[in-house]
């Protein structure tokens, strides 16, 4: 659960997660802007901002519970066994030091180790994420650079201490469409090849399609269905997940003059949501026990929806 | 980054030409500025003796030239009251003025920048109250009051500092204090505006996210990004301490350049006063323009487009 | 070359039509929460009083003076007289009155000067904002170059020059402080002059003069008067120091400024003499920044939208 917001004034942004991804597997967090998924990144690495707060039953890594960990042990972990990537590359390089330099502190820190040997295996991860000439590119400052470079050098600093876990934060949403495609099969290279668990945060369900393992939808704060994408995608549980699917024109068969099918209603703000299913006043089924508090079913492979409509049995598309 | 250089010196030029009339027409605001020297009463003759001897019955864009044209080989003319070259004047007083300005900038910047920090990366912590009282009261005490305050404390109270003077460097602590304080509140809270807004982006979190340290974090990262803008503004700063020691040198009796142009307005002596508005005026241009260069150098955004 | 100065980042309301859903008891709430702004408030809305009402209230002659009761101290000293409350300056005037009716002057020099500066600051900054260009660059020049010009030597020079009085320091106060104003004011214009709905103006074709104070003047307002409260503070300082140095307000005048200047001499036997009227000064000038400051975040407040 995560709280924005004072003392007076607790909105919970987030809450009712529960989230799961293996090595060399790729779990896609999708949904639309608003619905908490940045926060929820954020909350996995313990880094969320000032104002808000966390509560959480556990955050298991390799072992690890990060919600007890020390500060220490988090500041060890980050960057060197979990690393992330942002979602806008302009601002989250510092403008007054190379990029060079932002790549190799990483290395330093969590490897001591010298310069000369971090320097390496920059320039070899600036090679491994497509960029040429990249002794020149580590001596130019961030601005220098086009929004893909850019990317790609943020990719590969999230790699430079050789990470179990990338959370990748849309990262292509700050993209031209054709470098977008670029960076995705640049990331599905390098997990296959480094045996990554991937943690990706998009909106677009196409990205999802093509990507992802595992997908967990979000909707106002809460995982509302997740499992493998196959399962959800073929038999989607939740009527928030059938109506994003809908929404894709592929699905539609739609000739060229017939409307486009969208989802009546808009997204409630935080501080509106209660204990019952937040979806319900733009659900197609819903009836008056949605507005009491809604558990996860679960059906066979671990595909679960938090709907009590949910059947499990056979393909609704 | 040379043309940037450039265009703020070509900027710097204009506003010093433009000063430099400001200035000269400070004279002549009244109309005759013989009538004005002439004091009491005077009669048409003595009006008119005084126009001829220093020029005022030429047309004033010749008088204004004339000066203009001295003042750039550092000529000044000559004091009505004391006899002597301007500039040799100014040349005396100017040291002791630059001496007090940069020891109530450094006093200031000891206290602001830490404040300023502290304040910035523990917002609404008991420092950060402390430090913007400090601001907030302090912009609110008239500097003459706090010298005389001081005055009456530390010299006349407990007799630990000379009352006025300049020979000793215990002479300056006073005026240090009051000088320094007027510029503390400002910089303080730039420094903590700058740290406010600097830990909030995104490049700070993603510092933390690579697991740097948070020392590393705060200073290699968070200092090194709000330090830009304190660094120009100290330098404006600076600039406008030697316009505005006028008071801390009246009341302490600092013979600085400020002393100089006080003394010369109460005795009308105006090509004193037109030459230290116009000397004190362009140190403070020459001071923005290093401070915009400085600026340049350490932004690599700037340098090195 | 910029001079930096803190530009008030509110974002400004859509159009001069009051925008839907900000209600005013949110800015009741917004305002009466800033615990500055209400100290500020009051102790400003005392000194105003103070200042209005001074004939009417039962205080000395400001002065009227009597060598043979020079100098008396105040209530808390053994040897004071309880008709002076706070003592007798050097010309056995009453401190208490002198300081009361100091307040007028100090109140009445700020609030002329604001609006003189502001009027003049505010309609350069519009222009420099709005038409862009040259008008642009001669408006900052002319600003660079003001800000270039110590400000208190070229105060005194042009009243030894023109004539020192109350109402000369308080003009030229005015005509001296207008550079935030217009660097502000600009700034804002800017950032409006793009909006759709300047744009739509322009496109139904209403004049230059139309648009800049019917519809960008509005939403300046708050703005404008954060900054008008900043530049009441630093006319009223300017005022006592010039007044201190003997260029501002002439004697018999009760300016602070002028009082100060009297009892410097008496500074070891008579420190509340210096004491008081500064003290005056600092609460007076903390007390309108104060206000500045709590406008200047509610405004913020409300630019940023805070639920």
């Amino acid at each position: 659960m995560v709280s924005v917001g004072g003392a007076e004034s607790q909105v919970y942004a987030v809450r009712g997660i529960t989230l799961d991804v293996k090595r060399g597997e790729t779990l896609c967090i999708v949904g639309e802007s608003g619905c908490g998924k940045s926060l929820t990144a954020l909350a996995l690495m313990r880094l969320l901002p000032p104002g808000t707060g966390l509560k959480a039953t556990a955050i298991n890594f390799q072992g690890v519970n990060l919600l007890e960990a020390s500060p220490a042990r988090l500041r060890n972990i980050r960057g060197r066994d979990i690393g992330m990537i942002f979602q806008d590359p302009m601002t989250s390089l510092n403008p007054l030091y190379t990029v060079g330099e932002q790549l190799i502190e990483t290395y330093l820190r969590h490897r001591s180790g010298k310069r000369s040997e971090a320097r390496e295996r920059a320039e070899y991860l600036l090679g491994k994420v497509g960029i040429n000439n990249p002794a020149e590119r580590m001596l130019q400052y961030p601005h220098q650079l086009s929004g893909g470079l850019r990317q790609r050098i943020l990719i590969a600093m999230a790699l430079m201490c050789g990470p179990k876990l990338i959370i990748a934060d849309e990262p292509t949403t700050a993209l031209d469409v054709t470098i977008q495609v670029q960076v995705l099969v640049l990331l599905r290279e390098l997990q296959r090849e480094l045996d990554l668990a991937l943690i990706f945060i998009t909106h677009d369900l196409g990205i999802v399609a093509r990507f992802a393992d595992r997908v967990a939808v979000m909707y106002a704060g809460k995982v509302v269905e997740s499992g493998a994408v196959q399962d959800v995608f073929r038999n989607p549980q939740h009527p928030y997940t059938r109506g994003l699917l809908k929404c894709l024109p592929i699905h539609q068969n739609a000739g060229p003059s017939q409307r486009l099918v969208s989802i009546p209603g808009s997204v409630p703000a935080p501080r509106d949501l209660d204990e019952g299913c937040s979806f319900r006043n733009r659900c197609p089924v819903a009836v008056d026990r949605c507005s009491m508090p809604v558990p996860l079913f679960h059906g066979a492979a671990d595909h679960q929806a938090r709907c009590i409509h949910a059947s499990f049995e056979g393909a609704a598309l | 980054m040379l043309q940037y250089i450039a265009r703020q010196t070509v900027s710097a030029v204009f506003i010093l030409l433009v000063v430099s009339i400001a200035a000269f027409s400070i004279s002549h605001l009244a109309g005759d500025p013989a009538a004005v020297i002439a004091g009491e009463n005077p009669s048409a003759e003595q009006i008119e003796q005084i126009r001829k001897t220093y020029g005022f019955d030429r047309p004033l864009y010749q008088q204004y030239l004339s000066w203009m044209g001295g003042a750039l080989r550092f000529d000044f003319g000559t004091s009505y009251h004391y006899h002597q070259p301007v500039a040799t004047m100014i040349a005396e007083r100017l040291p002791v003025t630059l001496v007090l300005g940069l020891t109530s900038i450094t006093f200031a910047l000891m206290l602001a920048l830490p404040l300023g920090v502290i304040a910035g990366v523990w917002p609404n912590s008991l420092i950060d109250r402390i430090a913007l009282t400090i601001a907030v009261v302090g912009q609110a005490v008239p500097t003459f009051w706090l010298s005389l305050m001081l005055i009456s404390f530390l010299a006349v109270g407990y007799g630990l500092l000379p009352v006025s003077g300049s020979s000793s460097w215990l002479h300056y602590v006073m005026p240090t204090i009051a000088l320094g304080y007027y510029a503390l509140p400002t910089l303080m809270r730039v420094t903590r505006a700058g740290m406010i807004e600097v830990l909030a982006t995104d490049y700070i979190r993603a510092a933390r996210a690579k697991g740097l340290l948070e020392t590393q974090v705060l200073v290699k990262h968070a200092l090194r990004n709000a330090i830009v803008p304190v660094v120009s503004l100290a330098s404006v700063q600076f600039g406008m301490m030697l316009g505005g020691s006028v008071i801390v040198e009246t009341i302490f009796a600092i013979q600085g350049i400020g002393w100089l142009g006080y003394d010369a307005v109460l005795r009308v002596d105006l090509p004193v006063v037109q030459a230290v508005v116009l000397v004190v005026a362009a140190f403070f241009i020459v001071l923005t323009w290093a401070a915009d260069v400085v600026n340049a150098i350490l932004d690599p955004r700037i340098r090195l487009s | 070359m910029q001079k930096s100065e803190t530009v008030i980042g509110s974002q400004p309301r859509y159009s001069t039509r009051s925008r839907p859903g900000l209600l005013r008891l949110d800015l009741a709430k917004a305002f009466t929460r800033n615990y500055g702004f209400l100290i500020g408030g009051v102790i400003i809305l005392v000194f105003s009083l103070l200042a209005v009402l001074a004939p009417l209230l039962p205080l000395h002659d400001p002065y009227d003076f009597d060598l043979t009761r020079r100098l008396l101290p105040p209530f808390w000293h053994d040897n004071s007289d309880p008709r002076f409350l706070l003592g007798t300056d050097k010309l056995g005037r009453d401190l208490l009155a002198r300081l009361v009716y100091g307040a007028r002057v100090s109140i009445t020099v700020g609030l002329v000067a604001a609006v003189i500066s502001g009027v003049v600051g505010t309609v350069l900054g519009l222009c420099a904002g709005y038409f862009g260009g040259r008008v642009d660059r001669l408006v900052m020049l002319l600003v660079n170059c003001r800000l270039a010009l110590p400000v208190v030597l070229v105060a005194l020079a042009v009243t030894v020059v023109v004539g020192s009085s109350l109402e000369m320091i308080t003009l030229l106060i005015g005509l001296l402080l207008w550079p935030r104003f217009t660097v502000v004011i600009r700034a804002a214009t800017m950032q409006l002059r793009d909006r759709e709905f300047i744009l739509a103006s322009r496109v139904l074709g209403c004049s230059n003069w139309h648009i800049l104070f019917r519809e960008i003047m509005p939403n300046l307002s708050g703005t404008l008067f954060v900054i008008a409260s900043l530049e009441m503070a630093n006319a009223i300082l300017l005022e006592a120091a010039v007044s201190f140095l003997g260029f501002g307000a002439q004697p018999p005048t009760s300016s602070w400024g002028l009082m100060l200047a009297d009892s410097r001499d008496f500074i070891l036997f008579s420190p509340w003499l210096v004491a008081m009227p500064g003290i005056a000064l600092t609460i007076l000038v903390l007390a309108i920044n104060l206000v500045g400051d709590g406008l200047r975040d509610v405004l913020e407040g409300i630019s940023r939208e805070k639920f």
